[in-house]
């Protein structure tokens, strides 16, 4: 299998405080991959450091064949082309869904492929079906946002990520902010992309999920990387007393 | 696999192409566009390009009039609101020019064989509107002076007259400047009466942009005299039953036509006209059918022309049948029924003279206004650091200076660096640039207002800063800045009045018209202000509509500030 992204010595300080310390880890093609650690201790900055929302300080990550790089804030020339080509490349799922609120659940999907990748409607649109429909939303296409559930939502935002063809998905928190009920129906269609071989990296407080699912688990805690494993080897056999404290509650 | 890879290259080739078009810097994780250009660009899009017809249609609109001045027209500058009996509006036929000096420069027009077309202009204003070649003569009364003869030329003077005070009927112990210490007068704004007023020391003087509302203030008391030259005293206050003259007659003043320095030709040409005229005793014949003939006229002729000619040719037979007409209708107090067949015979007038041009004053203005006032807010929000700073000060000063003043410095300060605007244009642009600071700031609200969520997910999705301004937040923000927008509308609307001032002819300047025809400023004024409101409606409306139809959120609850206290 082979590498699709990979985090080098990532650091990233807000003006406060060190955020990330020199964080390292790869992700292999069709990995879904989850992130879990304590609040405030950095899951979200990290997940954003890999499509450049926020901008890592020192290190590189690569994923696929766009490379981010910066040392000591230096950044090469052709940064900025290289972030765009980057995020086209992953796509984002927000715990807050971040839908348009003034366009439909398709126009929202065919938006970026219109404007990035230049696509005519009809063949984004044609796109977008597919995708929403994959998500269960095929009868509420030309919903708006307002006239959905909050699980439909999500998935309308998963939907739209991916109608850009992502390599990478990326999720941070995508049920946190779902009712009980509804947070099963956004999590299946992980499971689903999974099974198709998507890259998936989600920051996670759903454990059972985490175990589940992921091929793998990275544990940060207050900014440092402190273990990556197996879930199995994670819950059963942790070799860090701070992955062991952390998880006493779900052993 | 294959698709994908073909998608991609697709993709890197419309990078590179924006690649070159568009530079962006990093800083502290925040994009900052640093390309007038860009913002510019995200500005137009929107509109989707109808908005640019829109402006390609409206300006050649603007423009195409100015550009058909003919040769043989003689343009005559006056203020129509000035009153009797130099140029006012017929009382029954309101869009009918009538005074002396209509018949003074139709016979002008003949003689230099010209064909005189009026041109309106404040009367505060003929001199800088001659100047800046509104027109080719002003002439309305202006009185020649040392002070105006160094800006303009004056032809030999067409009128002698006096200045003359009047006071409230029954007033006693004011006869002269001299009796006026501590006490209030006033006249018309830049006149001789107001340059006498301030010279004699110790009076409270009060100016006015016109004669009749000066002796408006005088009947309500608000002024102890006013002083004025003789032909305006003998229409407006010897009629008039509550005024009455103070004292003799002083001051000797005459009237001659203001023309710009360099028409050199002109001057002599209007000099000779004016000699024939009267000569052949056609000049007198006007004055006596208006009633202002006199002794120092008298004087005056003989000294310019010699002998006088004491029946003229062409004198009426009834020679102040144009005075009696109209003391009749000053002192002819109207039934209600006369009252609303007259407002009805006006209100054409007012809609299609006033109502179109003051709908397409405020209609272009707001155009104006939304777009540069768009890009204002754009800069302002993600531009460079020195047009940040640009857009702000624009924005902090002319939300800091009147209108009036701005509109005065685009009609006359900006001819004198060799911009200049027709009346309409310099309409359009001094609202429009105005309003614009206005608009500038509830965008920049509304944008404001987009919660930062949708900003990030534009840009994971691959769009650039400009493309997720222009495709996800600025299309949000409008549907929000639309209820404050449409206010601003509702306001530029009702100033779109004080384009009056740079000579335009709209709503309000049609009532000033009619208003001194008939000397009614309460009844035509409410009509006027009927047909503000009832104009405005349909826009309110439609921005009600328009708000409805674009909310983002149908869920959304009302905004906690159009409650009520707290009560919907
Ligand atoms: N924009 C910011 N400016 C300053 N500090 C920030 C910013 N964003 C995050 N931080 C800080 O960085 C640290 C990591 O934040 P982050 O949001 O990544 O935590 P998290 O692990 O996602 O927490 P949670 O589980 O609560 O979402 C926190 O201490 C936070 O206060
Ligand atoms: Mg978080």
């Amino acid at each position: 299998m082979a590498t699709i992204i990979s985090v080098t010595d990532l650091s990233k300080s807000f003006s406060d405080s060190l955020a990330l310390n020199r964080i390292n880890f790869t992700v292999e093609k069709a990995e879904l991959i989850a992130i879990i650690g304590p609040s405030g201790c950095g899951k979200s900055t990290l997940l954003r450091c890999l499509n450049g929302l926020e901008l890592l300080d020192e290190g590189s990550v690569q994923i696929g064949d766009v490379n981010l790089e910066r040392h000591h804030g230096e950044q090469p020339p052709d940064f900025q082309q290289r972030l765009r080509a980057l995020r086209e490349e992953v796509g984002m799922v927000f715990q807050s869904f971040n839908l348009f609120p003034h366009l439909t659940a398709l126009e929202n999907a065919i938006k970026a492929p219109m404007v990035v990748r230049k696509m005519k409607r009809a063949e984004a649109e044609e796109k977008a079906r597919v995708y929403l429909e994959k998500v269960g939303l095929g009868n509420r296409m030309h919903h708006y946002p307002s006239q959905l559930s909050g699980g439909q939502q999500q998935r309308a935002a998963i939907a739209r990520a991916l109608t850009m063809s992502p390599k990478v998905m990326l999720y941070d928190e995508p049920t946190s902010a779902l009712d009980p009920g509804l947070v099963g129906e956004v999590l299946s269609i992980m499971r689903q992309l999974d099974d198709e071989g998507m890259t998936q990296v989600v920051v996670t407080h759903e454990m059972r999920f985490a175990r589940e699912v992921a091929d793998r688990i990275i544990f940060l805690q207050q900014g440092e990387l402190v273990e990556s494993a197996p879930p199995e080897e994670l819950f059963t056999a942790p070799r860090d007393d701070r992955t062991r404290e952390f998880l006493k509650d779900f052993l | 696999m294959e698709p994908r890879r073909l998608e991609n290259q697709k993709a890197n080739r419309t990078r590179q192409k924006a690649k070159g078009r568009h530079f962006l810097f990093f800083k502290e994780g925040k994009e900052k566009v640093s390309s007038a250009l860009l913002i510019f660009e995200i500005c137009l899009l929107p509109f989707d390009f109808s908005f640019f017809f829109v402006l390609l249609v409206s300006s050649w609109f603007i423009f195409s009039p100015s550009l058909t001045v003919a040769a043989d027209d003689l343009r005559w500058g006056a203020d129509s609101e000035g009153g009797a009996p130099f140029v006012f509006s017929k009382p029954d036929n309101p869009r009918e020019l009538i005074g002396f000096e209509v018949d003074l420069v139709n016979a002008l027009g003949r003689e230099l064989n010209r064909r005189p077309t009026f041109v309106q202009n404040q009367w505060d204003g003929l001199i800088p509107g001659l100047q800046r070649g509104n027109y080719h003569i002003a002439m309305n009364g202006l009185e020649i002076t040392p002070e105006r003869q160094r800006v303009i030329n004056f032809t030999i003077p067409y009128y002698a007259t006096v200045e003359q005070l009047a006071v409230r009927a029954g007033t006693t112990g004011i006869n002269s400047l001299a009796d006026l210490k501590g006490k209030v007068a006033g006249a018309l704004k830049f006149s001789l009466a107001h340059t006498l007023l301030e010279k004699a020391g110790g009076i409270e003087v009060r100016t006015y942009d016109s004669q009749v509302s000066c002796l408006d203030d005088l009947i309500f008391g608000r002024l102890d005299a006013a002083l004025m030259e003789l032909p305006v005293a003998v229409y407006y206050v010897k009629p008039n039953p509550k005024l009455q003259f103070a004292g003799e007659p002083f001051e000797p003043v005459l009237y001659g036509i203001g023309v710009r320095q360099q028409d050199q030709a002109l001057l002599a040409q209007l000099n000779d006209a004016l000699r024939t005229l009267m000569k052949s005793g056609e000049l007198r014949g006007i004055y006596e059918k208006w009633n202002i003939w006199n002794k120092d006229t008298e004087k005056l002729f003989v000294e310019l022309v010699g002998a006088p000619q004491s029946t003229p040719a062409t004198s009426p037979a009834n020679s102040t049948q144009a005075y009696e007409d109209f003391t009749k209708v000053i002192t002819n107090k109207p039934t209600w029924g006369e009252r609303l067949r007259r407002y009805w015979s006006y209100l054409p007038f007012l809609l299609f003279q006033g109502a179109p041009m003051t709908l397409l004053i405020s209609i272009l203005g707001m155009i104006v206004a939304m777009a540069v006032g768009l890009v204002l807010a754009l800069t302002n929000l993600y531009g460079p650091r020195p047009l940040v700073w640009l857009s702000r000060s624009y924005i902090e000063v002319i939300r800091g200076t009147p209108l009036l003043i701005q509109l005065y410095l685009i009609f006359y300060g900006l001819p004198s660096v060799g911009i200049k605007l027709t009346p309409l244009v310099a309409a359009v642009v001094g609202l429009g640039l105005n309003y614009a600071a206005y608009e500038a700031e509830n965008y920049r609200a509304g944008i404001q207002s987009i919660p930062r969520g949708q900003m990030e997910a534009a840009l994971s999705l691959g769009m650039t800063r400009a493309q997720s301004l222009r495709h996800v937040i600025v299309p949000q923000a409008l549907r929000l800045v639309i209820p404050p927008v449409t206010n601003d509308f509702i306001a530029l609307f009702k100033d779109s009045s004080i384009v009056s001032v740079i000579t335009m002819v709209e709503l309000t300047k049609v009532y000033g018209q009619l208003a001194t025809a008939y000397y009614d400023y309460i009844g035509v004024g409410i009509l006027t202000a009927a047909i503000y409101f009832l104009l405005g409606l349909p826009f309110v409306k439609l921005a009600r509509y328009a708000e409805k139809r674009l909310a983002t959120d149908q869920r959304t609850p009302v905004p906690a500030k159009r409650r009520w206290f707290g009560v919907k």
